[in-house]
């Protein structure tokens, strides 16, 4: 029973063994030094897995998202800035690599859209309060209450 | 002013509507395709091992006449059935077709090439994937067509399917020998 058992361990560590990408970039560690690897992190939450294309490459499984990381990593560690590792990123992949889209001419749009659409709905809102604020009509008179009296005695007759 | 507030959101409605349908109908484009930041830039520099071993291949490979780039690999299935399609692009004399062999063993390629055939004047060995970032590729099989001076003109993402060429590569590459560069 127990050699089954670690026959079948050993079988499953092999299939594991023969999944891992055989030819990756680099090593997959966490630098060193704490301050880069919480940048390195940070970067890798705004980056999209080109991949999967929902998920960041943070999250992703995926074998580019995990050479993405280790290229991310090593650009920190040879000293760039996140915006030079992001640029390095977007001139290969462009800005759809990047989880939130950058404010430029093509996406004035995509940004602007959301405030438009306040703008116009709280402008409806306004409109409508004004019109619902208008001065309550005079108390009837006398004649208009007889007639309003006469009309309502007249609605609750039963119908034929 | 009631009316308005009625007939605005349902003509924007039916404007969506429209404007999606068209979208979807349209067979020619892919809506999980990437745009490339690279097509209307030269090739990125390059220095890899040939897959036969001798010697190596660089961006200069790409340049002097109108060049169709193939990221492959024997692990990928969609890159067999794209194959037959490389084959009868490899027999238009007037074209060069460059591989780049994408994270696979050479054995493994020079086996595929031997029996499939080998579409390619020449393949570059990638067995960390890195010049294929440079290129922006995130999936194999994709392919770049490349004019004469060294700019990439165009990227397909995924296999060519026999059906699509006529409409999506023929067109370009004819394009690119008008403008002059064939082999």
């Amino acid at each position: 029973m127990m050699r089954a058992l670690l026959f079948a361990a050993s079988l499953f560590a092999a299939f594991n063994a023969a999944q891992m990408p055989a030819f990756a970039i680099g090593s997959n560690e966490a630098l060193a030094d704490p301050a880069q690897e919480a940048r390195a992190r940070e970067l890798f939450r705004q980056l999209r897995c080109l991949v999967c294309q929902n998920q960041s490459i943070d999250d992703s499984d995926a074998d580019l998202a995990r050479d993405l990381r280790v290229l991310v990593r090593e650009r920190i560690k040879a000293g760039d800035s996140n915006e030079q590792v992001l640029r390095f990123l977007t001139q290969r992949y462009g800005d759809f690599v990047l989880l939130k889209p950058p404010l430029k001419s093509s996406t004035v749009a995509l940004w602007a859209a959301p405030f438009a659409l306040l703008v116009v709905g709280g402008g409806v809102i306004a409109l409508r309060a004004r019109r619902r604020a208008r001065p309550a009509p005079a108390a009837l008179d006398d004649a208009e209450r007889a007639r309003l009296a006469r009309l309502l005695a007249d609605d609750e007759r039963p119908r034929t | 002013m009631r009316r308005l507030l009625f007939i605005l959101p349902v003509s924007a409605l039916i404007i969506l509507g429209a404007i999606f349908f068209m979208l979807l109908a349209d067979k020619t484009r892919d809506p999980g395709a990437v745009p490339s930041p690279l097509v209307g830039k030269p090739v990125p520099a390059f220095s890899l091992p040939r897959l036969d071993g001798n010697g190596s291949v660089t961006e200069a490979d790409l340049k002097g006449a109108v060049t169709v780039f193939n990221v492959f690999a024997s692990w990928c299935l969609p890159c067999r059935v794209e194959h037959p399609v490389l084959m009868r692009m490899a027999a238009d004399k007037r074209l060069r077709i460059v591989g780049l062999n994408y994270k696979d063993k050479p054995e493994d390629a020079k086996k595929w090439l031997a029996e499939l055939g080998n579409p390619f004047a020449v393949v570059a060995s990638d067995r960390q994937g890195r010049a294929a970032i440079d290129f922006g590729v995130y999936g194999v099989p994709e392919t770049f067509i490349i004019d004469a001076r060294g700019i990439i003109r165009h990227k397909h993402v995924g296999p060519i399917h026999a059906s699509e060429y006529p409409d999506r590569i023929a067109p370009v590459i004819e394009r690119l020998l008008r403008e002059g560069g064939g082999k």
